[in-house]
């Protein structure tokens, strides 16, 4: 598959996890424990603005069972969530960045906003008590729509900002683009609303916080996806607590998909109220709280335009997007339209200007923030259905108006501030056509329509930045942490070895991928590496787990941590064999004496390490435990086409994904099935959003409508085919493993290959515009419009 | 979910003492009843448990009338080899109601006491004409069912069993909403002794007849003839997942695919 090292990488190694999953040995937040534990419960707003005139908690805190109850009135000396991207707009200014209160201040913001905590003996004692609460709320005008919040005269949301905006950002050069416009032989244009998504992971948010007076320290258990930047934000943004007094602990995670990425205000209200009560504090979302709270994804409006000469050559891209903040500013929502968005608006092409202005504003909805793909899969969405639509007004077929364009020469600077360090976009192109048998599209169209159905066919040809971040890149750009990845691998005496990494898995497969790492390296047996992750009391550091980056960004860190054992065990093996360091080779698990057969194994190399009787302690410590940290030069690239094949029942307006073709290019991989079922699961969310899954705010109310899984759609696995997925390699050039990473392309190529697909299925008819999600009926009553 | 007393059942005629006892609910196969209590919608003092009764249970064949008892799990009459064999459309119907855990545990009689404007079987009962027996009487199904929600049921009434005639053919065609899978329009139409009959659950409050379709359909059982008749949105529910005027359109398009689906 690419990667060079010997036996296990490469390999589809079967899950090491899965056992303990399957059979339900998994430990996960709301598994755990403690003595004297209490529960927590929150009182969430049942309105989307309102003004809180008083709140009475006489009779529930005399309600059986109550411990403690806390307002945001009692939270003295505890900040409000830090936001942390800055992002500085067209003005200059920086962006408005109101506050984001732990418990409700005065005010609450969106339906579920977090108005007190209750901690009770149980969970019904807690439910029972919040019931007796007594809130006067005066009920004011809501907005949920990113547009209409920032017209004249729309609900003022915060003080700080005002007109509801947080900022207008721009990126690229304007007058170039304007210029190019000018001298266009087409000008193709759409509008486009990228759908709100509730993500959804299988284990709801959870929370056990607990305080320990002897030291003074505190232990936080959390579904989260990365445990220090939660302890980081937490101690000194919030809490202003040494970080060296809590532990934060996230064991098993059942999904994450970016919602578990941000502090939140629950395990923070009961970090801090754990000391109050000086018991430990339970406390897991049931679905309802995770529809209202976890934060959610995407929710653009965007203008597009794209300027083709009369050779089908593009020659500018134009656009302007509005994007929800929701009602305060979740961890990096900042960044997502803007720094993850625009600067993927090149896509595969050469496109020479571009420029995209982004306006993000605030309603009274649950905050918005990264969702597998963040920004990119929005991107993808833009770029590939206006390709689509200058196709359609050209006259060229998609495939080849696609091939006019693509960029062959790396490295290659985007006019968006991106350089692609390699890729072979022909190649994934021309293995989806011919996975996807385009050829014989035509013959299954007509057969189709034969049956009185319309068949279409669509393309995506997407690109996406991974391997986040290189930290002074993302410094420049306004992150208020770094983004690198620390890895250590610890060899046991006897040989085993441990290994520590930042890089959280909850689904991503790490403990096997990782352990392949180690063990191809090393030349030992896999089950002889134990991956460990997800506590910041046992793992050196850790940026976490989103954006893709795990085993390009964290894997690295382990094969740098490698290379240290590996230079050190040369040291340690000269010694050994009475030989010089430059004489000593490591192969298949084995230090040799050049062109000799005399040999150390790695175990007894390792038990030298802590058994150092014979060993050069005048010139080496003992012990073989090497730590790196990695912060990346580039991001990486990983790109593919997707070919969606779709059947429409014009009669109901049914739309059947009939054919699903991906061809991508991760760059080198280390487990081959580990990798097809990311990219399985990401075509199904992609395909979730694209045909099922909204998101949906009453206008007026401001009530989520689409609170239960009753309303929203998710997707199932008869809504989806049985996926064609195929790779192409083009190895990462700035990265030892050659990789680029592989969690979110599926979602981030299959909305546009499908929304596409449903385009050319319907044109026929004279459907101009469909949104998402392309459900039964929205697409009769575009027929029927259409038709009319 | 709040405090609640547990009963349990072991005759009609007990539940029926019980329930005006407590003033309590029967508890039949809960699917909809404990969703709603634990969400604390529903707030029962006591419960009921009919899951003891023996006369509730059972499939049988009693001449031209398959007869199942209230208590009967969805996935029972999936599997029933003589449901199977008389109304294969009806085993069918059961075998599309939810998911495996709610075909498991839900039952004929809960079904039809609930009256779930989305639900199935109510569909059937009253496409197929069929009797719905009571601890106290029989109601035809033409006056059982009264509205979103309501039936022709009296305080302390309890279904015992539901009477179906057999029918020439029958089939039913349900459109699922995308996202509960309930039916968002569901249509069965049914040729048998009492001529043809089109019920359609999901359109409207209640599961109501199509007497429109039923007419065409009586002139020419045909997949066009159905599909022919234009139903009046008027009466049709509107939501996030469908507007009345496409429900409206899919009653018509639903029974001419039933039609088909009959043979």
């Amino acid at each position: 598959m690419g990667a060079t090292d010997q036996g296990v990488i490469g390999q589809s190694v079967r899950r090491k996890e899965d056992l303990r999953f399957l059979t339900g040995a998994g430990q996960f937040t709301d598994d755990v424990n403690a003595l004297r534990q209490t529960c927590g419960y929150f009182l969430r707003s049942p309105h989307a603005h309102a003004r809180i005139r008083r709140i009475d908690l006489s009779k529930a805190k005399a309600a059986p069972g109550v411990v403690a109850i806390f307002t945001g009135d009692d939270l003295t000396g505890v900040n409000g969530l830090p936001c942390g991207w800055l992002i500085t707009g067209t003005d200059g200014k920086p962006m408005n960045e109101p506050p984001h209160p732990v418990l409700a201040q005065g005010k609450v913001r969106h339906v579920g906003d977090q108005v007190a905590l209750v901690i009770a003996e149980t969970l019904h004692e807690a439910k029972d008590a919040a019931e007796l609460i007594n809130v006067d709320y005066e009920t004011l005008p809501a907005v949920v729509n990113c547009v209409d919040a920032l017209k004249p005269g729309a609900p003022q949301i915060h003080e700080q900002a005002p007109g509801n905006k947080c900022y207008t950002w721009a990126l690229g050069d304007k007058a170039a683009v304007d210029a190019a416009f000018a001298k266009a032989a087409t000008v193709s244009k759409l509008d486009i609303i990228n759908n709100r998504l509730i993500p959804n992971a299988i284990e709801p948010r959870a929370a056990l916080a607990s305080y320990n007076r002897a030291d003074e320290s505190y232990t936080l258990y959390v579904s989260n996806q990365n445990p220090h930047v939660e302890r980081l934000l937490m101690t000194a943004f919030v809490l202003g607590l040494p970080e060296s007094k809590v532990r934060v602990i996230a064991p098993d995670v059942g999904g994450g998909f970016g919602s578990k990425i941000y502090l939140y205000a629950e395990e923070t209200a009961l970090v801090w109220a754990s000391k109050k009560v000086n018991r430990p504090i339970k406390w897991a979302a049931d679905r309802s709280e995770a529809f209202l709270t976890d934060a959610h994804g995407r929710d653009h409006v965007t203008h597009v335009e794209l300027a083709v000469d009369k050779d089908g050559k593009f020659l500018a891209l134009r656009v302007h997007t509005t994007a929800n903040m929701g009602a305060y500013l979740s961890t990096f929502a900042t960044c997502i339209p803007t720094i993850l968005y625009a600067t993927l608006l090149a896509g595969q092409y050469t496109t020479p200007a571009i420029f995209c202005e982004v306006t993000a504003s605030f309603t009274n909805t649950a905050p918005v923030d990264a969702y597998r793909g963040a920004g990119r899969p929005e991107a993808t969405f833009v770029v590939e259905r206006i390709v689509h639509q200058a196709a359609v007004d050209t006259g060229i077929a998609q495939d080849e108006i696609r091939r006019r364009n693509f960029i062959r020469t790396f490295p290659y600077a985007t006019p968006v501030a991106l350089t692609y360090d390699i890729g072979n976009y022909d190649a994934t192109l021309d293995d989806a056509m011919k996975v996807a048998d385009v050829a014989g599209f035509p013959a299954r169209k007509a057969d189709a329509a034969k049956r009185g159905m319309l068949r279409g066919l669509g393309y995506a040809s997407y690109i996406e930045a991974c391997g986040l971040a290189p930290s002074n890149v993302a410094g420049a750009l306004g992150a208020r942490a770094g983004l690198f990845e620390a890895g250590q691998v610890r060899v046991n005496p006897t040989g085993s070895v441990t290994v520590f990494t930042g890089s959280h898995s909850h689904g991503q497969g790490h403990e096997t991928t990782f352990a392949q790492i180690v063990a191809g390296r090393l030349g030992i047996d896999i089950a002889h590496v134990e991956v460990v992750h997800g506590d910041t009391g046992r793992i050196p550091f850790g940026m976490g787990t989103y954006g893709s980056r795990s085993l390009s960004v964290g894997g690295t860190a382990i094969v740098k941590a490698l290379d240290k054992v590996i230079a050190k065990g040369r040291k340690i093996a000269a010694h050994l064999l009475e030989t010089a360091e430059t004489d000593i080779e490591f192969k298949d698990g084995k230090f040799t004496v050049a062109g000799t057969d005399r040999s150390k194994a790695f175990a007894e190399v390792s038990l030298a390490a802590y058994v150092p009787h014979n060993y050069p302690l005048d010139k080496l410590e003992p012990g073989l435990d090497e730590t790196a940290f990695y912060d990346p030069t580039n991001f990486t690239y990983p790109a593919g086409t997707h070919i969606c094949e779709v059947e429409v029942d014009p009669e109901t307006g049914v739309v059947k994904v009939v054919n699903f073709t991906a061809s991508d290019d991760f760059g080198n991989i280390i487990n081959p099935m580990i990798v097809a079922g990311q990219v399985h699961g990401g075509l199904t969310q992609g395909i979730g959003q694209a045909l099922l899954e909204n998101c949906v705010y009453d206008n007026d109310s401001g009530q989520l409508l689409t609170g239960s899984y009753m309303d929203y759609a998710m997707p199932r696995a008869d809504d989806v085919p049985s996926f064609n997925v195929s790779t192409q390699v083009t190895p990462c050039t700035h990265n030892p493993l050659g990789a680029k990473g592989c969690g979110e392309a599926g979602a981030i190529g299959a909305p546009a290959a499908m929304m596409n697909a449903v385009h050319d299925a319907l044109a026929p008819v004279g459907v101009k515009r469909i949104d998402m999600p392309a459900s039964p009926h929205r697409v009769w009553q575009a027929i029927q419009s259409a038709r009319a | 979910m709040y405090a609640f007393d547990l009963h349990k059942a072991a005759s009609a005629a007990n539940a029926a003492a019980l329930l005006t006892q407590t003033g309590g609910k029967a508890l039949a196969g809960g699917q909809s009843l404990v969703a709603a209590m634990k969400l604390r919608l529903a707030v029962p003092g006591a419960l009921v448990d009919l899951s003891g009764v023996p006369e509730m249970k059972g499939i049988r064949k009693e001449g031209d009338t398959i007869v199942i008892g209230a208590m009967t799990r969805h996935a029972e009459v999936a599997a029933s080899d003589v449901v199977k064999a008389a109304i294969p459309a009806l085993a069918a119907l059961a075998d599309g109601i939810g998911d495996r855990q709610v075909r498991n545990m839900g039952t004929l009689g809960g079904a039809l006491a609930n009256n779930d404007p989305a639900a199935d079987y109510p569909a059937a009962v009253l496409g197929l004409g069929a009797t719905v027996n009571t601890n106290t009487r029989k109601i035809a199904a033409d006056d059982f069912f009264k509205g979103m929600y309501e039936t022709a049921l009296a305080d302390g009434e309890l279904i015992t069993s539901v009477s179906f005639p057999i029918p020439k053919k029958a089939a039913y065609v349900k459109f699922p909403q995308p996202a509960s899978r309930f039916a968002l329009v569901g249509v069965f139409v049914a040729q048998g002794p009492g001529g043809v009959r089109v019920a359609v659950t999901g359109a409207a409050p209640s599961v109501h007849r199509a007497a429109a379709i039923e007419q065409a359909l009586a002139k020419s059982f045909t997949a066009d003839a159905a599909k022919a008749v234009k139903i009046d949105a008027k009466h049709c529910n509107s939501d996030l997942h469908g507007s009345a005027v496409y429900r409206a359109h899919l009653v018509s398009v639903l029974a001419s695919r039933a039609v088909t689906a009959a043979g």
